[in-house]
């Protein structure tokens, strides 16, 4: 498997934080969960790869506080 | 009309077991005739071992439970001499729709694979599955097969012995003993044996319940299975329709967790139900309704000395998925011949402890397969159901999501990769789906046979592109001149030849790309020793 990337890895990446916030604007909290929860799947499905995915859910869980 | 289910099939009748003076002595007895009972008796008289059924009923099970049957229970019933029925009476079914609220979210076509002498399941009231294996049962007996079937004689003790198990029967017309060299227990989730034993039976309990109802319809509803999320006429909760032989559909309503049992089987609550999921314009006629609840659990362990558990009394799922009367059925394939053999005397009772190891796996298996379609389709939390909404939303737009979508996964036979009496795969090339351990896939012969009708009741050798050594007391398939493109798929992959050694219950117990009758030899009996 390819390793997960936690590098720096996106090109313009005040753009891209944009774009995630201009999706859940005008949103109430139940569907900007749902929306969340849609591009979690999405993006699950284009890694398609369980150990990558486990990989990431790690990461996302280790840097909660 | 008296149903099938209200009408006494094997009503009791005085055995000359009660008139003996000292304790009569059986092979095996099996306790419960259900459809894994009954398969238990059908597989081991048909092998010529003396048995003995006891139930506490004299018919089928009331009303109506499974419907459907998979393809490696219809492929055990072609072995046990009852396929051809349930596959005559079964409805096939291929398209599928799921809804989503007030929408259709997606249909699928199941494209079974070709090359195989059965489908990928069929429905089949249960009442009638179990109906036609007494009828094999008698059709064994007419014809001169060591087989017993007692109508209310039910177990009411059970004593274990080292060698032999003493069980306590009472009858209409009072109680009896029987001694059993082992007894097979086969008597449903509830076990009374299981009971007697004092043996655990853990897991999950799930809150919710489902109410089922039999209906028949006039409309012209087409053969599909529909499954609605959320719908409109049950919000917040799912819904089932299938159909079953006889102009009648199955309706599965899921109810919710703290409900009035008495209120929602009354009829007239029903069909309201049923008319706001069927519309105004349909008519239809209840047939059979109740309520049910389920566990997902398991005994620790399914053999007690001479005590062996099969079926719900071993192990529970949820009915999503098929997997309780598929796995049963799958249970007494993988005991019968081990029992036969250590009653012959040619295998150690250790063989039986494969039984275990094996059933266990699949019992887990059919466990998590099936705890997971019920947190699919009975979200237990708000986040659990807002990514099944969020699976659901997508499917309606992407292909991808559709394989999460889970409301039940088809039943298939476990593969039983680290069993104790696994032989050695000897062959690199070859395919994964018929390692050792794995059930035997079907595949036509050039002859126009299929290959799984060739197999079975004993251990079977197959070469493919080599020569598979005579060794006595071992059958020899030949697939004849020219191997298909399925039985080469399925058995060869990018091997040049194969050579299986085959169990009785059709599953590999080892491949070779080549061997000699001593390595055969050696290996069989490893096999027969329990590994
Ligand atoms: C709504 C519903 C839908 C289902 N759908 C499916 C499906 O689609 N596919 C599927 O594979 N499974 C399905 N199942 C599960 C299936 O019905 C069971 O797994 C199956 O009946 C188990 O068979 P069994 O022989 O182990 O036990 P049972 O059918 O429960 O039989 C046990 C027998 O033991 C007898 N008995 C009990 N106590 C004693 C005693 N003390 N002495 C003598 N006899 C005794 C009983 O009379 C009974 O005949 C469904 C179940 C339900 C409730």
């Amino acid at each position: 498997m390819t390793d997960l990337v936690l590098e720096p890895n996106i090109d313009r990446p005040d753009d891209l934080y944009a774009d995630l916030l201009e999706a859940h604007e005008g949103l109430d909290e139940a569907a900007s969960a749902a929306l969340n929860a849609r591009l979690i799947l999405v993006l699950a499905n284009h890694v398609g790869d369980r150990e990558l995915f486990r990989a990431a859910l790690a990461a996302a869980r280790n840097a909660g506080s | 009309m008296t149903r099938i289910f209200e009408t006494p099939l094997y009503p009791y009748a005085r055995s000359r077991d009660q008139d003996a003076q000292a304790t009569i002595r059986h092979p095996v007895i099996v306790a419960g005739a259900g459809p894994v009972g009954l398969a238990a008796a059908i597989d081991l008289a048909q092998q010529g071992v003396p048995v003995v059924v006891l139930d506490e009923n004299d018919r089928v099970s009331h009303g109506s439970r499974a419907i459907c049957f998979s393809k490696r229970t219809l492929e055990i019933a072609d072995r046990l001499g009852f396929g051809e029925q349930l596959v005559q009476k079964g409805v096939r079914w291929n398209l599928g729709k799921v809804f989503f609220g007030d929408r259709k979210v997606y249909e699928f076509n199941l494209l079974p694979e070709e090359g195989h002498r059965r489908p990928a399941f069929i429905n089949l009231q249960q009442y009638h599955l179990e109906h036609d294996m007494v009828s094999r049962l008698r059709q064994l007996q007419a014809a001169g097969a060591p087989i017993d079937l007692r109508g209310r004689n039910r177990v009411t003790a059970v004593v274990p012995h080292p060698d032999h198990v003493v069980l306590t029967i009472e009858t209409p017309e009072g109680p009896y003993a029987l001694e059993a060299d082992w007894l097979i227990a086969c008597d449903g989730a509830g076990s009374p044996v299981r009971e007697m034993l004092g043996m655990g039976f853990t897991g999950r309990v799930f809150e919710d319940n489902f109410l089922i109802a039999d209906v028949t319809m006039q409309a012209d509803f087409p053969t599909e299975r529909w499954f609605w999320f959320d719908p409109p006429f049950n919000p917040g909760q799912s819904a089932l329709l299938h159909k079953q032989p006889d102009g009648i559909w199955r309706i599965d309503l899921q109810l919710g967790q703290s409900i009035d049992r008495t209120r929602e089987t009354e009829p007239e609550r029903v069909k309201a139900r049923l008319r706001q999921m069927l519309g105004p314009e349909v008519d239809f006629e209840l047939e059979w309704v109740s309520i049910y609840s389920f566990q997902c659990r398991r005994m620790e362990r399914f053999r007690e000395g001479r005590v062996i558990f099969a079926g719900d009394a071993a192990h529970q799922v949820s009915p999503f998925g098929a997997r309780g009367a598929n796995s049963g059925l799958q249970d007494t394939d993988n005991l019968c011949w081990k029992i036969k053999l250590v009653l012959d005397g040619t295998a150690p009772e250790t063989l039986l402890d494969s039984y275990t190891a094996e059933r266990i796996q699949a019992a887990d298996e059919n466990i998590l397969n099936s705890t997971r379609s019920t947190d699919f389709i009975a979200p237990k939390s708000a986040n659990s159901r807002m990514f099944r909404d969020a699976v659901l939303d997508l499917s309606a737009a992407y292909p991808f999501a559709r394989p999460l979508v889970n409301s039940g996964r088809l039943s298939l036979p476990c593969t039983h990769d680290d069993s104790p009496i696994n032989g050695p795969d000897g062959l690199a090339d070859g395919p994964s789906r018929t390692r050792p351990g794995s059930a035997c896939p079907d595949a036509p012969l050039a002859s126009g046979d299929y290959l799984l009708d060739q197999l079975g009741n004993g251990f079977t050798l197959m070469g493919l592109a080599t020569d598979a050594p005579g060794i006595s007391g071992l059958r020899v398939v030949d697939p004849g001149g020219r191997i298909t493109p399925e039985l080469r798929a399925r058995y060869l992959g990018d091997a040049s030849s194969a050579l299986y050694l085959i169990r009785p219950d059709q599953h590999v117990a080892a491949r070779w790309s080549t061997a000699d009758g001593a390595t055969v030899e050696a290996t069989l009996a490893r096999v027969k020793a329990g590994g």
